[in-house]
C-alpha cells in the first residue's frame, strides 16, 4: 500500500510542477490520455447536431427545467457547507457557524441581484475590454426578451441558446456566488467577530467574485474570444464549473483570512500542534453527502442545458472523482496517520469533487478517477502541511478549495490535449494575484478599524454566548474544556 | 491523606492539568458540574426573550493526595485556574479516611501514590 501511495504522491508532485505534459508522464497515463479523446469528440458532435437542428420549444422547456433542478441542488450545498463546518468545529461555536452560513446565502443572492450578476456578465459593457465591465445595477429581462414564451417567440430562446431563461441564468449563478464566502466562513471559524466577517462577505461576494468571474464566464480576457490571445493561446483557459472561478476564489479569501486572524487559542502551543476536535462527525458526514448531491447541479447544471450525453457524462466524471477522492484520501490517511481518519476521508471526497469541477466535461473516465485519487491523497497531506506551517484552518477549506481547486484546473491541461497546462497556470495565477491581495486588504482594513478577532475570554467561552447570547445545545451537557 | 476538590472554569482545565503535570501530579478525575457562586450568572436570550442563567458550567476536579503533596496540588490548581476575575472557582480540602486500589488491594498512602 505504501508504494502505491508513494507513486500517487510522486505523480501529484510531477503534476504540481506544471511544466509536465501528457507525453512526458508515466507511459500508462500517456496511453490513457491518448485514447481518452473519443468520448469528448462524440459529445461535441452531438451538441453541434442539436444546434444545427435548432432547439424546439419542448427542448427549451426541458433544458430550462433541468437548469432549475440544478438551482435547487446548488442551493442545498449551502446546507452542506453549514453542517460540514458545524461538525468540524466545537459545540460552543455552533450557533455562530449556522448564523454565518444563513447570512451568507442572503448576502450572496441580494448583492448578486444588485451588482454581481451584471459585473460578472457585462455583455458588451466593458470599461476595460475583457477585464472589467458592468452592465448596470439590478436585474431585469434584457431588451428583446419577453417574459412570456408566447409573445417573445424566438427571442426567449436566443437568450441562453435555448438552454435556459434569463431568470434561470440569474438564480443559477446567484446560488454559486455565495459559495465563495461560505468557503471563507469555515476557515476563519471559532475566532472571527460576526460583524466584520459579514462586511468582508458583502465586499468579497459583491465585488471581487463577480469581477474576476467575468474574465472567463463573462467572456473576458481568459477566453478564446477575449482580447489577450497571445497570453491564453488558441485554446483559452478552461474552467468548466469553477475549480478556479469559485473554489480557488473562496480559497484565496480563506487563506488571507486565517493569516490575518492567526490560529485559534490552544492550537499551537510551544511548538506542538494540538488537535481541536470537531464536535459532530455525523453532521460532517451529512454535509459532505449533501455537497456531493449538490455537485450534480453545480457541475451538471454547468452544461447549461439538458443536453443528454454531456449532462449525464459530467455526472459520471463528477461521481467517479468523488469516489476516487475517498479512496485516495483513505489510502493516504491509513498509511500516513496509522488510523483511517473519517474527517480526512470526507475532506478527500470534497477534494475530488473540487478537483474534477474544472474539467468534468473534457476529461476522460480514467483521468477523472486519477484526478479524484490525486486530489484525495493531496488533501490529507495538505491538511497536515498547513498544520506544520501553523496555519490554522479548522475545516480544511484552504486544502479542499484552494489547493485542490488549483490542482484540478491544472489537470485540465494535463489530461485533456485540447487545453494547455501553461494557459491553465496563467489563469490560476491571475486569480491568485487578484483575489489573495484583495481579501488580504479587506481583512487588514477591518482588523485595523473595527477589529477582527473576538476577545480571548469570548473565544474560550465560545462565540455562541459571546456573539449571540444563546447556546446551540441547550439542555445537553457538553464538556467545554477546550 | 487529603481529598482536594476544585471547581474551576471549564476553559481553564487545560491550564490546570498542565500545571499539575509540571508538579508531577498525574492522577485526577474531572466531571462536568453546574454551579452557582459569586459570579451570579449571565444573560442569554432566546427568540427575543431574555433569560437569566445562574447555574454556570464548571468542571469539578478531584485529586486524592498524600499529605506532602497537598500544597503543591493547591498551588498548581491556582496557577492554572486563576485569572483574577470573579468566577475563577474554589478549592476544598478534606481529610480522606482511606483509599483502596481495586486491582491490587493496596490501601492507604500506597494506593494513592
Amino acid at each position: 500500500m505504501k508504494t502505491h501511495v508513494i507513486k500517487l504522491l510522486a505523480l501529484s508532485l510531477l503534476l504540481i510542477s506544471g511544466g509536465v505534459f501528457a507525453q512526458e508522464l508515466d507511459s500508462t497515463v500517456g496511453t490513457i490520455v491518448a485514447s481518452g479523446n473519443g468520448m469528448v469528440d462524440t459529445v461535441t458532435a452531438v451538441v453541434e447536431t442539436a444546434e444545427e437542428a435548432g432547439t424546439s420549444a419542448e427542448m427549451f422547456r426541458v433544458n430550462n427545467t433541468w437548469m432549475m433542478v440544478s438551482i435547487f441542488l446548488v442551493f442545498i450545498m449551502h446546507l452542506g457547507f453549514a453542517t460540514v463546518e458545524t461538525g468540524l468545529t466545537r459545540a460552543k461555536n455552533t450557533v455562530n457557524i449556522l448564523f454565518k452560513n444563513t447570512a451568507i446565502v442572503a448576502i450572496g443572492l441580494l448583492t448578486y441581484a444588485l451588482i454581481g450578476f451584471n459585473l460578472m456578465y457585462p455583455g458588451e459593457s466593458w470599461f476595460l475590454k475583457g477585464i472589467l465591465g458592468f452592465a448596470g445595477f439590478g436585474i431585469g429581462l434584457p431588451e428583446g426578451v419577453d417574459a412570456t414564451m408566447a409573445e417573445a417567440g424566438a427571442a426567449a430562446f436566443t437568450y441562453g441558446g435555448g438552454g435556459y431563461t434569463y431568470w434561470t441564468d440569474f438564480l443559477f449563478q446567484g446560488m454559486f456566488a455565495a459559495t465563495a464566502a461560505t468557503i471563507v466562513s469555515g476557515a476563519v471559524a471559532e475566532r472571527i467577530k460576526l460583524g466584520p466577517f459579514l462586511i468582508f462577505c458583502v465586499l468579497y461576494v459583491m465585488l471581487v467574485y463577480p469581477f474576476v468571474g467575468s474574465w472567463v464566464w463573462g467572456g473576458g480576457w481568459l477566453t478564446v474570444g477575449g482580447n489577450l490571445k497571445g497570453l491564453v493561446g488558441e485554446k483559452g483557459f478552461h474552467d468548466f464549473a469553477g475549480s478556479t472561478l469559485v473554489h480557488s476564489v473562496g480559497g484565496w479569501g480563506a487563506l488571507a483570512g486565517i493569516l490575518v486572524l492567526g490560529p485559534r487559542m490552544g492550537k499551537y502551543v510551544g511548538g506542538i500542534t494540538r488537535p481541536i476536535m470537531g464536535h459532530s462527525m455525523p453532521l460532517l458526514t451529512i454535509g459532505v453527502f449533501l455537497l456531493w448531491l449538490g455537485w450534480f447541479g453545480f457541475n451538471g447544471g454547468s452544461v447549461l442545458s439538458a443536453e443528454p450525453v454531456l449532462a449525464s457524462y459530467v455526472l459520471v466524471t463528477t461521481s467517479l472523482a468523488a469516489a476516487a477522492g475517498i479512496v485516495g484520501s483513505m489510502l493516504t490517511s491509513w498509511t500516513v496517520q496509522k488510523h483511517p481518519d473519517l474527517s480526512m476521508v470526507l475532506n478527500g471526497c470534497l477534494a475530488g469533487l473540487v478537483g474534477i469541477t474544472a474539467g468534468a466535461d473534457v476529461v476522460n473516465i480514467i483521468p477523472a478517477i486519477l484526478i479524484g485519487l490525486i486530489c484525495g491523497a493531496v488533501a490529507v497531506l495538505s491538511v497536515m502541511a498547513f498544520d506544520r506551517l501553523k496555519i490554522d484552518d479548522p475545516v480544511g477549506a484552504t486544502t479542499v478549495h484552494l489547493v485542490c481547486g488549483i490542482l484540478g484546473t491544472l489537470f485540465v491541461g494535463v489530461f485533456s490535449p485540447e487545453f494547455s497546462v501553461i494557459t491553465q497556470l496563467t489563469g490560476v495565477l491571475a486569480y491568485g494575484v487578484v483575489c489573495f491581495p484583495a481579501a488580504l486588504i479587506i481583512f487588514l482594513v477591518l482588523k485595523l478599524t473595527v477589529g477582527l478577532r473576538v476577545s480571548e475570554e469570548e473565544e474560550l467561552k465560545g462565540l455562541d454566548l459571546g456573539e449571540h447570547g444563546m447556546e446551540s445545545y441547550h439542555g445537553f451537557q457538553i464538556f467545554t474544556a477546550q | 491523606m487529603k481529598l482536594i476538590i476544585a471547581y474551576v472554569q471549564p476553559e481553564r482545565l487545560t491550564a490546570v492539568k498542565q500545571a499539575l503535570y509540571e508538579k508531577e501530579i498525574f492522577k485526577l478525575s474531572v466531571t462536568n458540574a453546574l454551579g452557582c457562586g459569586q459570579q451570579r450568572g449571565y444573560r442569554e436570550s432566546y427568540r427575543g426573550v431574555a433569560m437569566e442563567v445562574n447555574l454556570l458550567k464548571k468542571v469539578r476536579v478531584e485529586i486524592a493526595v498524600n499529605d506532602d503533596f497537598v500544597q503543591a496540588t493547591i498551588d498548581a490548581v491556582i496557577a492554572g485556574a486563576r485569572t483574577g476575575k470573579i468566577g475563577d472557582g474554589k478549592i476544598f480540602v478534606t481529610d480522606l479516611a482511606d483509599c483502596i486500589r481495586i486491582r491490587t488491594g493496596e490501601t492507604g498512602e500506597d494506593a494513592i501514590g
